[in-house]
């Protein structure tokens, strides 16, 4: 069972979520995100996903254990989609157990906002009138350190 | 010999994802880039991507050894 994976597959949530839960969980959040149609004036027709797939598994890896250090009894695991969605297909599905909710809340945020830092993972974004690739969605313009680094709290 | 890996617009640039530069190693990430923009033509955007060797971060420091798999990240956007 992989806990961290990028699919080309459809996700399935209640799969990932019952990675996470175990006898001493007490919460699982999940963090879902979907592909939406309008930002600002811009509408989306569909959007394509890429990644360099060993090195996004190993970062999501990488988070979780992050995670792990933040939260020492939370379990996550990460699925991402990738090739060719609609407007509200899912592209990612996190979920995080701890054994009291309020861990559970922090640890699923921290992952989304880490994924969006650290994982080779590409949105193309297909408008009514052209297309994209999307970057820098944080508006770092670059990474200080030449890397990105851990999230200072 | 070293593996190039390309992704997203800097893949689309270029027309392939992936190319093999023969190269007189040890050499500098800045070296390869140069010899890849030389082959290639000039990609937009590759000065800002971050830069994997053998699937991990790396500064712009890091020697390229033979056989080593460069991979140019531009700003992920996944999520």
């Amino acid at each position: 069972m992989k806990l961290f994976n990028i699919t080309n597959e459809l996700i399935n949530n209640q799969e990932v979520i019952d990675k996470v839960i175990h006898h001493n969980a007490g919460a699982v959040s999940v963090f879902i995100g979907t592909v939406r149609e309008m930002t600002g004036e811009k509408q989306t027709r569909y959007l394509e996903y890429e990644a360099y797939v060993p090195m996004a598994e190993k970062q999501l890896e990488k988070i979780g254990d992050e995670i792990q250090e933040k939260w020492p009894s939370a379990k996550t695991a990460i699925t991402h989609r990738i090739g060719t969605l609609q407007i509200s297909d899912v592209a990612v599905t996190i979920a995080v157990s701890t054994p009291h909710r309020q861990d559970a809340f922090e640890a699923s945020r921290y992952a989304i906002e880490r994924i969006k830092e650290i994982v080779p993972i590409w949105k193309k974004e297909h408008y009514s009138d052209g297309e994209e690739w999307i970057g820098n969605q944080k508006g770092t313009e670059k990474y200080p350190e030449g890397r990105p680094e851990r999230i200072e709290k | 010999m070293v593996q190039i890996l390309l992704f997203a617009s800097l893949a689309q640039q270029a027309g392939t994802r992936k190319i093999s530069l023969e190269l007189d190693t040890p050499v500098t990430i800045e070296q390869v880039r140069d010899h890849l923009q030389n082959q290639l033509g000039q990609l937009t955007g590759i000065e800002n991507a971050l830069i994997a060797v053998n699937e991990e971060y790396a500064d712009l420091t890091v020697e390229i050894t033979k056989g080593d798999t460069i991979a140019f990240i531009p700003p992920v956007s996944g999520g």
